[in-house]
């Protein structure tokens, strides 16, 4: 493909990159992400990849927009409440960029219809706000080798982690099992400072362009902790687990399963 | 062949991009897709009327690992400017 007169403009900060140029933009244009959320953190990731030109942006949430959401969740707004949050976050990312196409999933993913999903798309970023999904996302992620960019948030600490399938770790390497429901803070009981979606997504977003463009080194075998009340970034050293239940020499999961039961599901 | 003219066939530029009527930065954007799109060796000749390109793109074409030959002033506001493709 040849740029427009309209793309050279738009993309003219990225091109004059040196690890960017008119050859990573192109990969860009041609790159497929899916964002699983568009929530605090799916918002964000989806704003700033759809600025950088990914040409095809997935997205898959089964919420509708709430004023509670408004906080933090940038891609929605005041106008946008009640409708669902994909058609909401497509909105405002085509208008950002038309270049980008967004297709809008509103549902919610399990073991019967991810495989499906993933499968027309190069790297997953994961913005869900519960257990059972993120599981099934690392599970389904190593099934099918996808590159998986993990990002956690809770009250003011977030997490950033990129899981290359077979080459680092995986989410089971990390922590083997989702925590029994007890003790995963419920709904109400969970804050997060608004702000905090915005590092992490961002911080996501640019795990993903690296990826894409193939240029400096992802968070492989590392998770990456940030800190807002102290402004502290900590990278903890995530070997493979060669026992991991997924991704291990001798794997005791094979297929997929859904986790859903007893969590809170907001 | 002599040394000057053999300087001169290296030199001989395969490709021209008129980017007069543009400004910084798109300037520089125009030339380094340009170098993008020729193989290492490969001389560009770029033709412009933007005083400070005159300066920007030879300094970020050698920030680039670029080689710049020759800066010619052609005509009242024309300049020349001679690149040779040293890296991708
Ligand atoms: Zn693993």
């Amino acid at each position: 493909m040849e740029f427009t007169d309209l793309q050279v403009q738009r993309y003219s900060r990225h091109i004059i990159l040196p690890e960017v140029g008119g050859k990573g933009q192109k990969k860009l244009l041609a790159a497929k992400v899916l964002i699983v959320g568009a929530g605090g953190l799916g918002c964000p990731v989806g704003y700033y990849l759809s600025a950088a030109g990914v040409g095809t942006i997935g997205i898959v949430d089964d919420d509708v927009v709430e004023v509670s959401n408004l906080q933090r969740q940038i891609a929605h707004s005041t106008g946008t409440i009640g409708m669902p949050k994909v058609e909401s976050a497509k909105k405002t990312f085509e208008a950002l960029n038309p270049d980008v196409n967004v297709i809008a999933m509103k549902g919610r993913l399990n073991k019967d219809n991810i495989t499906d999903v993933l499968k027309d798309y190069d790297i997953v970023i994961d913005g869900s706000d519960n257990f059972p999904t993120r599981y099934l996302v690392n599970d389904a992620c190593v099934f099918m080798r996808k590159p998986l960019v993990s990002g956690a948030i809770l009250r003011f600490e977030g997490q950033v982690t990129t899981i290359i399938p077979h080459e680092g770790h995986c989410y089971r390497c990390l922590f083997e099992a989702p925590p029994p429901p007890g003790l995963v803070p419920s709904c109400q009981e969970a804050g997060v400072l608004g702000v905090l979606p915005g590092v992490i997504g961002a911080l996501e977003a640019t795990e993903a362009l690296k990826l894409i463009l193939g240029r400096g080194e992802p968070l492989k075998n590392t998770l990456l902790i940030y800190d807002a009340l102290t402004t502290s970034f900590r990278k903890v050293k995530v070997p493979r687990n060669p026992d991991c239940p997924v991704c291990g020499q001798n794997p005791t999961i094979t297929e997929l399963a859904d986790y859903d039961a007893g969590y809170c599901q907001r | 062949m002599g040394e000057e003219q053999k300087m001169q066939e290296e030199e001989k530029p395969v490709r021209k991009l008129d980017i007069k009527g543009l400004v910084c930065p798109y300037t520089f954007v125009k030339a380094k897709l340009a170098m993008e799109d020729m193989e290492v060796g490969e001389v560009l000749e770029i033709v412009l009327d933007y005083p400070e390109a005159v300066n920007n793109i030879p300094k970020s074409m050698q920030d680039h690992g670029q080689k710049v030959l020759k800066v010619d002033k052609t005509g009242d506001k024309e300049w020349v400017i001679v690149v040779r493709k040293e890296k991708d």
